[in-house]
């Protein structure tokens, strides 16, 4: 048998004894939660801890136990649908693998950790960042933090950053997901929120659904899909592969990886050549067509067809059903986004949008699909590197006096712009960057080229992971502290349709693991840093939220804890005054953007776009291909994204063992011509290479993927992690890194090592 | 308590994304949680992601029921075929070899037949299947005919299936194409019928790729 030569790249180790001992290991329906003569003591309604769609869902709890799940039928988004991984969630409750203590790291041990109590573990961190920033200066000292977070830890975060520490470096794991529509929403439209509530979908004529899975990573958007399919919608999916959804679409355009500005720039020539575009909402509303139109005017069908891939007669019809509708929606997600041109991407979908003139009414919508729970909410306060609350900038004078003003101190002494996520683990490579404290984040598995990622955390002084459960990026810190679980607390977050609702406690932290934000305020309090850091608790957090919104372009000031409960969610903005003669927003808040007429804090009533003439942007978006294309030695496209039954990087959905069945270990899919050519069979062992590191894993042949094309699921960790082979290159603007597209070489392969070694989900 | 019989089971495989909502809410069910009772599958995953959750079909006139020596399954007058009685089961198999369906299984543990019987500590006291609750395609649906219908226009639901000679009705409507000429399904016909598949990588420059894959047997 002929296997590729073993290649220089880096190998992350096995970790036998730190798997044995922290797992992950496969919790089922057991005992309390299988008994039939057991009745729940009470039903918690909350929402799901997984994807930004944020299902409501009822907790069954007995004790201190959730031992089920019921359905939350009054709950508009999803009444009473869910997708796998909300039905079984509950099973990383009570988990074995639950961290009930503080440990730290301990080389004699076989697990390489002990277990240390809780106030000490606390005075270590604390003496860490005091010694770190001590001797080299605040901003060695990083914090990495997460959009599953509750709106009110995010917050604390950002506060705790910029306040406590006064470290520049702050960053967080939304870096990898939303950044790229976030940046070029706040570009074309001055504001970064899905523009519609999914009601929108069910009126439209055409719902054109970009480099998103629907299916698999938003599933409960399918019936919204499927429904307005009902009512004569005609369908587009735009994918490298036939996603579950696209399996019966109305049109499918299989585009080549990374080359979605082209196909939107011709679908945009299309329109121009026939007419298709609304002009007077074009002059009415919007900046910069001309250009853009200029620019688009060079995308012939052939060119077009030539660089994406697609059949020309494919383009000319999604064209023409696009630039001939009446109403529509598009969305898009991480397929769009996770690309060296992200931010490019997502403004060439955009510009489609704005030149239809299909926005801000009813039937008419435009969204990115948010992809983790608190998506939204999480990029909207605080916790990104150049970002203050209600969405407001760092690097802004006016933003920063009043944030400080709200937060009792100097702007003087609030830190600069810092740097993204990625560029923390490059600091810490080369040193800048001493210590870190992350949260809510396992990089190992998420960022790609996750080699240096595991060299570079390895090269910090001082590294402390809060974590529930012993994540392969936990198992690296010196000092882990157990957090809590989202059942474990209450808080807020916003999901994909800008809805702020509210996650409500359902059971208490086990043994020594705390709720986070206490732990972030005890270690605050150890360093005798605490002032502004003494919240009693989520709502007061939630209420001092609301201020540091205030005037803010993500305006929660009118939101309160009764008002989200009274009305299944309300929509930011939502102000608690508005001048005189302007509409107070309803109840729900603003369930739609950009309704004509409309005023905000920004346009005041010159438009309904978040710009000072009230107009949106069309953005020039010049076709570049990815970071790295295929060549001779590297001739296949890799591509890479999620199963239906896991989530993110495994570090829940792993140990929850009925998810793990249904689809155990990560496969490599391929088309059978070049399973052909390259003699594999499916079910094959199979080693997939590139420039940075190399995986074997088992071939899934199917017809469902562009033959160019090979994909591989990246919720795995160790030798099975896709992310071994991504490439770090990201975008200008979004700093997202380019997950979606780089260069492979994939030859059949002897069984590997990890195989009769680790269970499916280790 | 029984189930409303204006109220009807409707499996629509067009709308399924196969992600296995019903098979983990199934075992959620408060009468044999831990246990599930759908069996959901790829048709031909080599060729499409097509996927079929099979549940219980309720027949009219139940084979299952009528090959059982022991009397141990009872259609209720509500239509509900419902599992095997637990002191009457002698574990036969006759129900798992003879459903033209598929559905009974033999759950070797407990020496007992298990099968969907559509939920009915929850359809007898006015809630929804587990299964139809959460599919989030909704190619699970629980509700009236009417309902259904308004919802979707351009579906016709059939429950009749021809097996051989046998034909049989079912409480369960299977939705096909409201173009469908159909009104009852003929399985073993079907089973001769081409396999599913598409082939829109039509892509003319495609070819590039191939040049530069050499073939294995020229390493």
């Amino acid at each position: 048998m002929s296997t590729a030569p073993e290649s220089a790249t880096p190998t992350p180790p096995l970790d036998a004894g730190r798997i044995e001992a922290f797992g992950p290991h496969r919790a089922y329906e057991a005992d309390v939660r299988t008994d039939t003569s057991v009745k729940p003591d009470r039903y918690v309604k909350t929402h799901c801890c997984f994807c930004g769609q944020q299902c409501g869902m009822q907790l069954k709890v007995k004790d201190n136990t959730v031992i089920g799940v019921e359905p939350w039928y009054e709950f508009p988004f999803n009444r009473g649908m869910m997708c796998p991984k909300g039905i079984k969630r509950y099973l990383q409750q009570a988990h074995p693998d639950r961290l009930l203590h503080a440990y730290e790291r301990d080389g004699s041990s076989a697990s390489g950790f002990r277990s240390l109590a809780y106030d000490a573990a606390v005075r270590r961190v604390a003496g860490a960042i005091e010694q770190i920033q001590r001797e080299h200066g605040n901003d060695a000292f990083a914090l990495l933090s997460g959009a599953s977070l509750t709106t009110e830890k995010t917050y604390l975060m950002g506060k705790f950053a910029h306040m406590c520490l006064r470290t520049a470096n702050i960053d967080y794991n939304g870096r990898l997901c939303m950044v790229s529509a976030a940046a070029a929403n706040k570009k074309a439209f001055g504001i970064d929120r899905a523009a519609n509530p999914w009601s929108d979908i069910l009126g439209s004529e055409v719902v054109l659904i970009a480099g998103a899975n629907v299916a698999e990573c938003a599933p409960i958007t399918t019936n919204y899909v499927w429904q307005a399919r009902e009512r004569g919608a005609k369908v587009i999916v735009v994918d490298p592969r036939i996603t579950p959804l696209a399996r019966t679409c109305d049109l499918f355009l299989p585009v080549k990886p990374g080359r979605d500005t082209a196909l939107f720039n011709g679908i945009l020539r299309e329109m121009l050549v026939h007419g298709w575009c609304d002009q007077d909402f074009i002059e009415r509303n919007t900046v910069g067509f001309d250009a853009v139109a200029a620019e688009a005017r060079q995308w012939t069908l052939q060119r077009t067809a030539e660089v994406t891939g697609i059949s020309p007669e494919r383009i000319q019809q999604a064209a023409e059903w696009w630039g001939k509708a009446k109403t529509s929606f598009l969305m898009h997600a991480r397929g769009l986004e996770h690309h060296s041109n992200g931010v490019k991407n997502v403004l060439s979908a955009i510009n489609i949008v704005l030149a239809s003139g299909r926005i801000g009414k009813p039937g008419c919508g435009y969204g990115t699909i948010t992809g983790q729970a608190n998506g939204q909410g999480g990029r909207e306060h605080g916790q990104k590197c150049d970002q203050l609350p209600g969405g407001r900038d760092l690097g802004n004078a006016e933003h920063r006096a009043y944030i400080a003003s709200v937060w009792g101190m100097s702007p003087d002494d609030l830190p600069r712009p810092g740097v993204d996520a990625y560029e923390i683990l490059r600091k810490a490579h080369s040193g800048e960057i001493k210590g870190l404290l992350s949260i809510c984040f396992n990089p190992v598995v998420s960022l790609p080229d996750n080699n240096f990622v595991r060299e570079a955390l390895g090269k910090l002084d001082f590294f402390a992971s809060i974590d529930f459960f012993m994540s392969e990026t936990a198992r690296l810190a010196h000092v882990v502290l157990p957090g809590s679980l989202q059942e474990e607390d209450t808080g807020t977050v916003t999901q994909l349709e800008g809805r702020v609702i509210k996650i409500n406690q359902a059971v208490q932290c086990p043994g020594e693991a705390r709720q986070d934000w206490r732990i972030i305020q005890d270690i605050a309090k150890a360093l005798g840093r605490e002032r502004g850091l003494t919240f009693e608790g989520p709502e007061q957090m939630f209420e001092e939220l609301r201020v540091a919104s205030k005037g803010g372009i993500a305006d929660y000031s009118g939101i309160t804890y009764q008002r989200v409960e009274e009305n299944f969610g309300v929509f930011w903005p939502c102000p608690s005054e508005v001048p005189e003669g302007v509409v107070a927003p309803g109840p729900q808040g603003t369930p739609r953007l950009f309704e004509p007429g409309s005023w905000n804090p920004v346009a005041k009533s010159a438009g309904p776009f978040y710009f000072p003439d009230g107009k949106a942007r069309f953005n020039l978006t010049p076709y570049v291909g990815p970071a790295e294309d295929v060549d001779e030695q590297y001739p296949l496209i890799l591509t890479t994204g999620r199963v239906v039954s896991q989530f993110l990087s495994g570090n829940q959905t792993r140990r929850i063992g009925p998810l793990v069945d249904h689809y155990p270990e990560p496969r490599l899919e391929l088309h059978p011509r070049l399973a052909q050519r390259l003699g594999i069979e499916d079910g094959d062992w199979v080693r997939a290479e590139s420039r940075r590191g190399n995986c074997t894993l088992r071939a899934l042949v199917v017809q469902t993927i562009r033959p160019d094309t090979v994909f591989i699921p990246y919720h795995w960790g160790g030798r099975k992690s896709a992310n071994q082979l991504t490439i770090s290159a990201q975008d200008p603007i979004s700093k997202i890194p380019e997950y979606k597209v780089c260069a492979v070489r994939v030859a059949k392969a002897e069984p590997p090592e990890y195989a009769a070694r680790l269970e499916p989900q280790q | 308590m029984t189930v409303p019989l204006d109220l009807e089971f409707f499996v629509d495989a067009s709308r399924c994304i196969g992600c296995q909502a019903c098979v983990q809410a199934c075992s959620e069910c408060d009468t044999h949680k831990g246990q599930s009772m759908i069996q959901l599958d790829f048709m031909d995953r080599a060729r499409s992601t097509q996927t079929f959750p099979v549940v219980c079909m309720h027949c009219d006139s139940p084979t299952c029921a009528e090959v059982c020596p022991a009397d141990a399954i009872k259609r209720t007058e509500d239509g509900i075929v419902q599992t095997a009685r637990k002191p009457r089961c002698i574990a036969c198999n006759n129900c798992v070899l003879a459903c033209p369906f598929g559905v009974p299984k033999m759950n070797t543990r407990m020496n007992l037949m298990m099968k969907c019987d559509m939920c009915y500590d929850r359809t007898s006291v006015g809630l929804k299947p587990m299964c139809a609750s959460v599919c989030p395609s909704q190619a699970l649906a629980f509700g009236t005919r009417a309902e259904l219908l308004a919802l979707r226009p351009h579906a016709k639901p059939v429950n009749s299936f021809r097996f051989g000679a046998q034909t049989i009705r079912t409480k369960v409507n299977i939705m096909l194409p409201a173009s469908a000429p159909l009104d009852v399904v003929d399985v073993t016909q079907a089973m001769y019928e081409p396999s599913i598949g598409q082939q829109p990588f039509d892509d003319a420059f495609m070819e590039d790729v191939f040049h530069r894959i050499r073939p294995r047997s020229k390493p």
